[in-house]
C-alpha cells in the first residue's frame, strides 16, 4: 500500500520537489540546439574572412538578432543544466558541491546576459553610428 | 549526510573500457569544453559590442595558432556533442537501445563528428 496522497501522486513529485523539469529542460533545449547550433557554426565558416562592417551588419538583421537570441538562451540554459548533473555525480562534499553548483548557475546567468545585452546593443545600434 | 570513505561506483579502476562508456564520457568532456566556449562566445558577442578597435585586438587572439587550436577543438566538441546528443534524444524516445545498434550509432557519431570538423576546416580555408 502507498502513503502517498493522491494530491502528491497527481503532482508526480518526487523527493527533490520539482519532478521531471530538469530532464525536460534539458531536452527542450537540446533540441533547439540542434538547429540553432548548425546555423550559427555555418554562418561563422562563411563569415571566417569577414571584416568588423560585415559583422555587425550581419547581426543586426532582424533574423539573426532573433536566432542569435535564441541560440544565447538556449545555449545557456543547457550547459548550465548538464554541468550540474556533472558536478552532482562528480562532487561528493556537499559544500563543494553546492558551491560550484551555484557557481556555475550565476557565471551561465553572467554570460547570458552579456551575450543578450550585447546583440541588442548592436541591433539598436547604440554604438555604432 | 553521512558520506562513506570507499570507492565508488562505477569502480573505474577495474572496470573494462567499451566503446559506450568511453563516448558517454566524451559526451560529457566535449560538454564542459563547449561550457566554456559558450562563455568565450558571449565575449566574443561584447568584443562586437565593444567596437571595432577591441574586435581588431580579440580578431589578433583568435588568428594566432593556439587561437586556431581552440576553435578546432571546439568545432570537434560542438559536433561530437551534436551527434551523440542526437544519439541520446533517439534513446530517450526509446529507439535504437540494442546493444549492436549502440555500437553502429556510435561509430557513426565518431565518424561524422571527424568528417563535419574536417568540413568545417577546409569550408572556413576556402572562405578566408
Amino acid at each position: 500500500m502507498s502513503l502517498r496522497t493522491p494530491l502528491s501522486k497527481v503532482k508526480g513529485l518526487g523527493s527533490a520537489k520539482q519532478g521531471v523539469h530538469h530532464w525536460w529542460q534539458q531536452r527542450l533545449t537540446a533540441l533547439a540546439l540542434v538547429p540553432l547550433s548548425l546555423w550559427f557554426v555555418y554562418s561563422l565558416i562563411t563569415m571566417a574572412a569577414a571584416d568588423y562592417a560585415t559583422v555587425v551588419a550581419w547581426i543586426r538583421l532582424p533574423y539573426v538578432t532573433i536566432l542569435l537570441i535564441m541560440f544565447v538562451v538556449a545555449l545557456f540554459h543547457h550547459a548550465q543544466l548538464g554541468l550540474q548533473i556533472v558536478i552532482e555525480d562528480y562532487i561528493h562534499s556537499e559544500w563543494q558541491k553546492f558551491s560550484c553548483i551555484i557557481l556555475v548557475k550565476f557565471l551561465s546567468a553572467v554570460g547570458a546576459l552579456a551575450s543578450l545585452l550585447s546583440v541588442l546593443n548592436i541591433f539598436f545600434g547604440f554604438n555604432v553610428s | 549526510m553521512a558520506t562513506v570513505d570507499g570507492p565508488i561506483s562505477p569502480h573505474i579502476q577495474i572496470y573494462k573500457p567499451q566503446l559506450t562508456s568511453l563516448l558517454s564520457i566524451i559526451h560529457r568532456a566535449t560538454g564542459i569544453v563547449l561550457s566554456f566556449g559558450a562563455l568565450l562566445l558571449g565575449f566574443w558577442l561584447l568584443s562586437v559590442a565593444a567596437g571595432p578597435e577591441f574586435y581588431a585586438q580579440v580578431t589578433e587572439y583568435i588568428n594566432t595558432w593556439y587561437g586556431q587550436i581552440a576553435l578546432l577543438a571546439f568545432a570537434f566538441s560542438l559536433y561530437y556533442h551534436l551527434g551523440n546528443g542526437i544519439r541520446h534524444l533517439f534513446w530517450d524516445a526509446g529507439i535504437g537501445l540494442e546493444i549492436e545498434t549502440t555500437y553502429k550509432s556510435g561509430y557513426a557519431v565518431i565518424l561524422s563528428s571527424v568528417i563535419l570538423t574536417a568540413l568545417s576546416c577546409y569550408l572556413a580555408s576556402c572562405a578566408s
